[in-house]
């Protein structure tokens, strides 16, 4: 049953990768200017320069051949050499994926933990000062420009208290190995985690305490109470529980998001990850470095939700029937 | 400010002193340079490539002018405005096709091989010429270079060249780079590219992509003493309020090229322990020029041109879009050159009713909307002031009833819009200002340039008189002579008006106090800070 799902999924993921990283190329090249451009703008050059390095970079060739060839080096999984690094574009890609990764785990743990933990306490008494409070608190954050959210943590936490650093993912150059360096890491993470976490904690705790508001209301609920269940017991173990399923399927579609709401907050924490990479990218026209972000997120996307919809098979029996039939 | 010069004085008091006798004792300066210490810094762009000699650009600098040397450094006092780094002399002869460096003794690479002038003849002619930005217009008719002795290396030129241009050009284009490592493979592929390895006061240490740049102290420095500093790091921040923030926390000591931006600066100077510095970039002046196309029947007028730079009010631009850390300009040389600018040029007052009466002159009456024509006006990304002028400039036109449109794109775009495609009307630029008119200045205005080039005319136009002027000083052998065509040249230019030179400008240093000398010479941020410290 799960295996079907997951032959049928991955089918359909190569459709999908294919799809982005055609259409990537397409709006890259439509972007005016190519990596050229982009080059002399700090270096300048007569016109033999120029040519010399179109030549170089292999943007002589037509689109349709520097498409082909790029997807061509795809089939034998070679991402290809990035102009603006004259590195392969795998080891620039690998370099970074683990900062991105570790922000977006940390973020998400953060929002999805403390989200649905505060959607339980106002869930738990609806309608009450507590449940009104967090409502809105957790909404006006949603409202916040991440950057600017990341930088008024700055200048509170970094600039006035100086308890935490300004930046970066590790103190620069300083040979820690170890414990001591994830220690160092940990607290470089704290204000991106926040700053990107927060954003969409109100996300799950509106979920989470709109999904408790229904559960309230069914019959098992009252049969709950009628045994003679502990409130506790009947928030945390019967609807709590019942109320965190949809919640599970917004992790998925929330990975995406937060990829995007990376590249804001790297730039901002100067953490080198994949979002700041692809404005670079963008800004360099380095088209195969950018394909290559691309395809690398998409193929994350892709996975997480993959594991969301097996996770749900176990959680809830129903859907993994439905999924077979159809 | 006034302190600041003080202690420019004073150390320059004391390496005259040390030039006299090395056996000097130090206490006798008014500050000793300390010994020690890392210096971090902020850097906003990592360049792809970290050789000077392929890429004499002032991001590559920054970094690897501490790493790789040039013949010579530019000098606040020094004759001809220049100091000696890897030559000790340079002459010219009386032909112009000869140039003869002596070279300094003792150097060593940081590899421990001896420089000789075999690495100058190297990089001269398998680098400077062929393959860098600048070196293949200056060193173009640079036919061989004789390498007589390990220390002499004489530049042979195919047709006479002014010695004047080759004396201007050594601070930025004479980076030397080793033989030994650059003669095997392809000079562009060297992995030496990203790891320089050079003569001077710091080597190359490590590279963290989109973290840090780490370079180490040359224990081995041809100058004794030096380099002060143990390590500098280059941390990198890419967004604009970073540097600012990482100098208040004292995370970092040093932002240079204006990372700390202008509107920042009045705030971050009443912070106790940080200190803004204006000077150290009078080598690296940017220009803020409107580029005409002159393709438009309009703009092809000089009536209509000069309206436009009556319109302007240079005195706002400085004081509002530059906050005062600017000059107003008169044509396509800075005041602040001390070779070539004269003063001595037709100039256009802010006069707004004198550009209208010229635009009705020139039979562009305003419509019934008050409208007398519609442009397409390109702002140059690339710093804020540039934009915030493209702003300015709208209004400005607005009030001599000029439509400007503006047009925004990022830098990639922009430069294929305005030199490749020609798709703009007016656009604003900042062409830099490299010490001699020659280098990359008259290229603005001169004719029959391919299309593509960046930063050169690419408006379509063409002055017979101005181009021949042009071609003359480039082969006019004597210095006056030379000089005084130039001068000519800058007149031509204010006169008929192919750019528009609005305001000349350069950047900003942010240091903590401890850092010790900063900005003493014309082009400190990207000089070798072989002197720079740490006190406390």
């Amino acid at each position: 049953m799960t295996l079907t799902l997951l032959r049928r999924r991955l089918v359909g993921s190569i459709f999908v990768l294919l799809t982005v990283v055609i259409g990537t190329f397409l709006l890259l090249e439509a972007a005016p200017g190519d990596a050229v451009d982009a080059y002399i703008v700090s270096t300048g050059g007569d016109a033999g320069m120029i040519e010399l390095l179109r030549h170089r970079w292999g943007l002589d060739q037509s689109e349709l051949t520097r498409l082909a060839n790029y997807l061509w080096a795809l089939l034998h999984l070679d991402l290809g050499q990035s102009v603006t690094f004259s590195r392969p574009i795998r080891d620039v890609i690998l370099e970074r994926l683990p900062n991105t990764l570790l922000l977006m785990v940390s973020a998400t743990a953060l929002s999805f933990g403390l989200g649905s933990a505060l959607g339980i306490y106002a869930g738990a008494r609806p309608g009450s000062f507590r449940d009104r409070f967090l409502s809105i608190g957790s909404l006006a954050l949603y409202a916040v420009p991440g950057f600017w959210l990341g930088l008024v943590l700055i200048v509170v936490f970094a600039v006035d208290l100086r308890w935490l650093p300004i930046g970066g993912i590790e103190t620069l150059a300083s040979d820690k190995t170890g414990l001591d360096r994830a220690a160092d890491i940990a607290i470089h993470l704290v204000l991106p985690v926040s700053a990107l976490g927060f954003i969409y904690l109100a996300l799950y705790l509106r979920m989470m305490r709109a999904g408790m508001a229904e559960v309230w209301r069914l019959d098992f609920v009252l049969a709950a109470r009628a045994k003679g269940l502990s409130r506790r017991r009947i928030v945390l173990a019967h609807v709590a529980r019942n109320a965190l399923l949809p919640l599970v399927t917004m992790l998925g579609l929330q990975s995406a998001q937060m990829l995007g709401g990376s590249v804001v907050i790297e730039s901002v924490f100067s953490v080198p990850g994949l979002g700041r990479l692809a404005q670079e990218a963008v800004a360099a026209r380095d088209t195969p470095l950018l394909l290559g972000i691309i395809l690398t997120s998409a193929v994350l996307v892709i996975f997480i939700n993959l594991a969301v919809d097996i996770a749900y098979v176990f959680l809830d029996p129903r859907v993994g029937a439905s999924e077979a039939d159809a | 400010m006034s302190g600041f010069t003080i202690s420019r004085r004073t150390m320059l008091a004391g390496s005259a002193m040390l030039l006299a006798s090395t056996a000097m004792p130090t206490s006798g300066w008014a500050q000793t340079p300390k010994k020690g210490g890392r210096l971090v810094l902020a850097a906003d762009s990592e360049p792809r490539n970290l050789n000077p000699a392929i890429v004499a650009s002032n991001g590559v600098f920054f970094i690897s002018s501490k790493i790789v040397e040039t013949l010579a450094e530019a000098s606040f006092d020094g004759k001809d405005g220049l100091v000696p780094r890897l030559a000790l002399s340079w002459e010219g002869a009386a032909d112009g096709l000869s140039v003869t460096f002596k070279l300094r003794d003792g150097v060593k690479w940081h590899d421990g091989k001896p420089f000789t002038s075999a690495d100058v003849a190297f990089s001269a002619l398998q680098i400077w010429k062929p393959l860098q930005n600048l070196g293949r217009t200056v060193f173009k008719d640079l036919a061989s270079v004789d390498t007589p002795d390990d220390l002499t290396a004489v530049f042979k030129f195919a047709k006479p060249t002014p010695f004047q241009l080759i004396r201007n050009a050594l601070p930025a284009l004479s980076s030397v780079v080793p033989k030994h490592i650059y003669e095997v493979g392809k000079i562009e592929d060297n992995p030496a590219n990203n790891a320089p390895i050079g003569t001077g006061p710091f080597k190359f240490g490590e590279y963290k992509a989109g973290q840090y740049y780490r370079l180490a102290k040359n224990t081995d420095y041809w100058s004794k003493d030096e380099p002060y500093l143990d390590e500098i790091i280059y941390q990198v921040l890419p967004d604009r309020t970073s540097a600012a923030s990482a100098l208040e926390a004292e995370e970092i000591q040093l932002a240079a090229f204006s990372a700390v931006p202008l509107a920042d600066l009045d705030r971050i100077s009443k912070v106790p322990g940080l200190k803004v510095i204006s000077k150290g970039y009078e080598g690296l002046t940017y220009q803020l020029v409107v580029e005409i196309n002159h393709r438009r029947k309009e703009l092809a007028d000089v009536k209509v041109r000069q309206a436009i730079a009556h319109a302007i009010d240079k005195d706002f631009v400085v004081k509002t879009v530059f906050l005062g850390y600017a000059a107003t300009a008169t044509g396509p040389v800075p005041k602040n050159d001390p070779q070539f600018y004269t003063a001595d040029v037709p100039t256009y007052a802010f006069d707004v009713a004198k550009a209208n009466a010229l635009l009705d002159e020139a039979g562009y009456k305003k419509g019934a909307d008050g409208n007398r024509f519609s442009l397409k006006l390109l702002p140059a990304p690339y710093f804020n002031e540039t934009k915030q002028f493209g702003d300015y400039l709208r209004q400005a036109l607005a009030a001599i009833g000029i439509d400007a449109q503006l047009v925004n794109n990022d830098s990639a775009a922009h430069i294929k819009a305005v030199y490749t495609d020609h798709a703009f009307d007016l656009a604003v630029g900042p062409p830099v200002f490299r010490g001699d008119p020659a280098i990359s200045t008259t290229i603005l205005v001169q004719s029959g340039i391919p299309d593509g080039v960046p930063f050169s005319n690419q408006g379509g136009y063409k002055n017979d008189a101005l181009d021949a002027l042009i071609a003359k000083a480039s082969e006019t052998l004597d210095t006056t002579a030379r000089t005084d065509l130039y001068k000519e040249f800058q007149k031509e230019v204010a006169t008929d008006l192919p750019l528009i030179n609005v305001a000349e400008w350069s950047f900003i240093s942010v240091a903590r106090d401890t850092v010790g000398n900063i900005a003493n010479n014309p082009r400190w941020a990207v000089s070798n800070w072989a002197d720079t410290y740490l006190a406390g």
